[in-house]
């Protein structure tokens, strides 16, 4: 006798690949962003059980700012071609060539450049739909999205004037211009997102185990140590054995240590954890409302 | 940051349900105090969490931590002190996974409310001790009756303002169940508490000797969530048509399967099924799932069928079983819906209607009624409805639906409308039972 009940996974799974067929069938050019990380990876097996045994109907778009860590960008190509899916790449660095992004004076994080660029690419491509892995657990203001959230003709996110959202029948209308970004990750949790990489025996980045790494002490933080911004004469440096939580860009990203060797490994430490994933993340340590107000200025 | 023993734990069990909730409430009830207590005292909060709230209440709050921050994300609603939209949480307890969405009871609180609690297995309708039932408890309790929520939670809070007095729990318990009877709502369980300072939350409270029952976790862990799902009538709204076109592979070049989840009932490999509204029988040839076919397959998976004979179906099409569940197919419908727009509803007026995977053109028939929240009487034929209002109306489709009636089934039962224009999302509907069945036995729905 067959039980009929789907475990809290399987739940988020039908739920999401529900979701993304929605998308492709609402949307006439949406995109799927892919940065290699470890909730993309999760939208990208979704989005081949949504749509096999077809080509998925969606290019991946990545903006890379340039100051990646080199492990990602080579396992975002890698995977991209092992799905034979077109991979769109846009950079930042492009972008401040061509004048489409202009950096603050003196800043050296490309975090903020990242909108304009995206922006652009919505634009040379004419997407009308972006599908991002962005999950509600992450971030207070992520908490407060929609599954299909609405951006105007300039991208712009208002969290006072969102479309309710109603059982699982999503509003994907658009007049020329606007946009829609789909977050089928937004119910599911690190833990989720662990176990499902486990459960599907899907491959992350490397970075994401546990491996030796020259790190600087900053703002409370481990940092690897790179070129971009390298470690001055008062700033303690060590050789660590660490692992990335959550991956951002290579001078922002908090490495933490641990003996981490595979998956199993992380669901454990993740389960004792005492700190979120994005404490770990200098970008959103700047202020309480810094997500929010990327958001609304176009950030995924 | 990581223990060595986090690796020696043991292996994690994966908890098996999840329970959705919300609350709902009017500002200053409590809300997103409560749910900051039930984070912080199920320990789900982590380090850096609590140090942004203790940062934030050294700037704003004169030292006291305020709950409320960890559910008021936005800048302007710590500033403002109150929700703006929903927000949602996730913990877990050994025993369950819960998603909490808190739904603000300010302006907006009819789009927030069904927003937050559409798919809710339990509401938690907060009270103020002091005030009692007001005309915002009324709404909620109606909207969640309206939504058929299975469970519903009427947590009298702020009991520390009434000096945990039993005589005004039970008092406050009497005026809900004057109205309780009117509405469709199967469960329901009182619990006095504080969510200030956590009496009967988490922890059992000193000051209420006098109540038995169990704490709101005690309660949100033990309560028995039916399936909300319906397994009886097959129900498929074809969601996409999966035509690789391979010119390569030879097994693939002449594949053609309908992808979608399923929104009712249980469908067998080389079982019978109708496609509507072409209402043509077909077989199902083979469940096609990324992990491989399978041999049968339930609400809510989504999976692909491949069927027997090549018909027309496309986006919107809905594929049914042949058993005594049948589903209606009308355009003449008739619907609760909460309105949500300050722009009114009026008989005559056009929207585009969402169900299941296609969307229709509607024009607006009649204004059946409007429900008076103060009596719970309806109201015949009123001018209009107005933002926040409930009633009932008859719309007129351009084509068709393929519908049952909401309380056989919450996904083929529902249906949003739709502003032509400005593209809002204005109303929330629920279906009335179809007064007629599809007949497949009729000779033209075989081919
Ligand atoms: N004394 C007392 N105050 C409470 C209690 N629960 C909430 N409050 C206070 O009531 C106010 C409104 O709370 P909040 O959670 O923002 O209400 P919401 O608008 O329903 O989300 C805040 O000042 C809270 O500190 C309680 O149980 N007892
Ligand atoms: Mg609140």
């Amino acid at each position: 006798m067959p039980s009929y009940h789907l475990d809290h996974l399987q739940h988020l799974e039908t739920e999401a690949i529900h979701i993304m067929r929605e998308v492709a069938g609402e949307f006439e050019r949406p995109a799927l962003l892919f940065s290699g990380g470890k909730d993309s990876i999760c939208l990208l097996r979704l989005a081949e059980k949504a749509f096999r045994p077809s080509d998925l109907p969606t290019p991946l778009l990545n903006v890379d700012t340039g100051h990646h860590f080199p492990e990602l960008n080579e396992f975002r190509d890698r995977r991209a071609k092992q799905l034979g899916a077109k991979l769109i790449v846009r950079t930042v660095e492009d972008a401040i060539a061509k004048g489409i992004a202009q950096p603050a004076p003196g800043e050296i994080s490309r975090n903020q450049l990242q909108i304009p660029v995206l922006l652009a690419a919505i634009e040379e491509f004419r997407f009308d739909c972006c599908i991002g892995g962005a999950r509600r657990d992450e971030e207070k203001a992520r908490a407060k999205e929609r599954f299909f959230s609405f951006r105007d003709s300039f991208g712009q996110w208002d969290p006072k004037n969102q479309r309710p959202e109603i059982w699982n029948l999503y509003n994907g209308r658009l007049n020329p211009g606007e946009n829609m970004r789909v977050f089928p990750l937004s119910n599911w949790t690190e833990m989720d997102v662990w176990e499902y990489i486990k459960r599907e025996k899907l491959e992350v980045p490397s970075i994401y185990f546990s491996h030796r790494r020259s790190a600087v002490r900053r703002a409370g933080q481990w940092l690897p140590v790179n070129d971009l911004i390298p470690p001055r004469p008062n700033e303690e440096v060590r050789e660590l054995t660490v692992r990335v939580r959550t991956i951002g860009d290579i001078i922002s990203t908090g490495l933490v240590e641990s003996p981490a060797e595979d998956v199993d490994d992380i669901i454990a430490e993740i389960a004792a954890a005492r700190v979120t994933e994005r404490g770990s993340r200098a970008d959103d340590k700047a202020s309480e409302a810094a997500m929010e107000d990327r958001k609304k200025a176009g950030y995924f | 940051m990581f223990t060595e023993d986090a690796l020696s734990a043991p292996p994690v069990t994966i908890p098996v349900d999840i329970l959705r909730f919300n609350t709902c409430g009017s500002v200053d009830d409590g809300k997103s105090t409560l749910i900051g207590r039930l984070l912080y005292d199920s320990k789900s909060l982590m380090e850096d969490q609590l140090e942004a709230l203790e940062r934030s209440a050294d700037i704003t709050g004169g030292g006291q931590i305020n709950l409320a921050n960890l559910t008021d994300g936005l800048r302007a609603e710590r500033e403002q002190g109150i929700t703006i939209d929903v927000a949602y949480r996730y913990f877990a307890t050994p025993r369950r996974k819960f998603i909490i969405a808190d739904t603000p009871g300010h302006v907006q609180y009819t789009r927030n409310m069904v927003t937050g609690a559409s798919l809710s297995n339990l509401s938690i309708v907060l009270v103020d001790a002091r005030l009692g039932v007001i005309e915002q408890s009324r709404r909620h309790t109606a909207l969640a009756a309206l939504l058929r929520i299975p469970h519903l939670v009427v947590a009298i809070n702020k009991m520390d303002l009434v000096g945990w007095s039993e005589a005004r729990f039970h008092e406050i318990r009497a005026q809900f169940e004057e109205f309780l009877p009117r509405l469709a709502i199967k469960d329901v369980k009182f619990i006095p508490l504080s969510a200030l300072n956590g009496d009967n939350v988490v922890e059992p409270s000193v000051h209420t000797p006098w109540y038995v029952g169990p704490t709101l976790l005690g309660h949100l862990e033990s309560v028995h969530i039916a399936s909300d799902w319906n397994l009886s009538g097959f129900r498929f709204p074809v969601q996409w048509v999966n035509r690789p076109h391979n010119p390569k592979d030879a097994a693939l070049h002449d594949f053609r399967g309908f992808s979608g989840q399923i929104a009712g009932g249980i469908v067998r490999a080389s079982q019978k099924v109708v496609a509507l509204p072409a209402g043509i029988t077909t077989t199902v040839k083979q469940i096609w799932t990324y992990d491989g076919p399978v041999p049968e397959a339930f609400c809510p998976q989504s999976v692909t069928l491949v069927l027997e004979h090549d018909i027309d179906i496309s986006r919107g099409s809905m594929l049914i079983g042949l058993d005594d569940n049948l589903p209606g197919a009308s355009s003449d419908l008739q619907a609760e819906i909460c309105w949500m727009h300050p722009r009114p509803l009026q008989k005559g007026k056009k929207y585009y209607l969402k169900h299941t995977a296609q969307t229709v053109q509607v024009v607006v028939a009649e204004i059946t009624h409007r429900l008076n929240l103060s009596t719970f009487d309806a109201e015949p034929e009123p001018a209009e409805l107005a933002v926040n209002d409930l009633g009932q109306v008859r719309l007129r489709a351009a084509k068709p639906l393929v519908f049952d009636g909401y309380a056989t089934n919450r996904l083929t039962g529902s249906f949003i409308l739709i502003e032509p224009g400005t593209n809002a999302t204005v109303a929330a509907g629920m279906l009335h039972p179809p007064r007629e069945v599809v007949k497949p036995e009729n000779g033209d729905y075989v081919i």
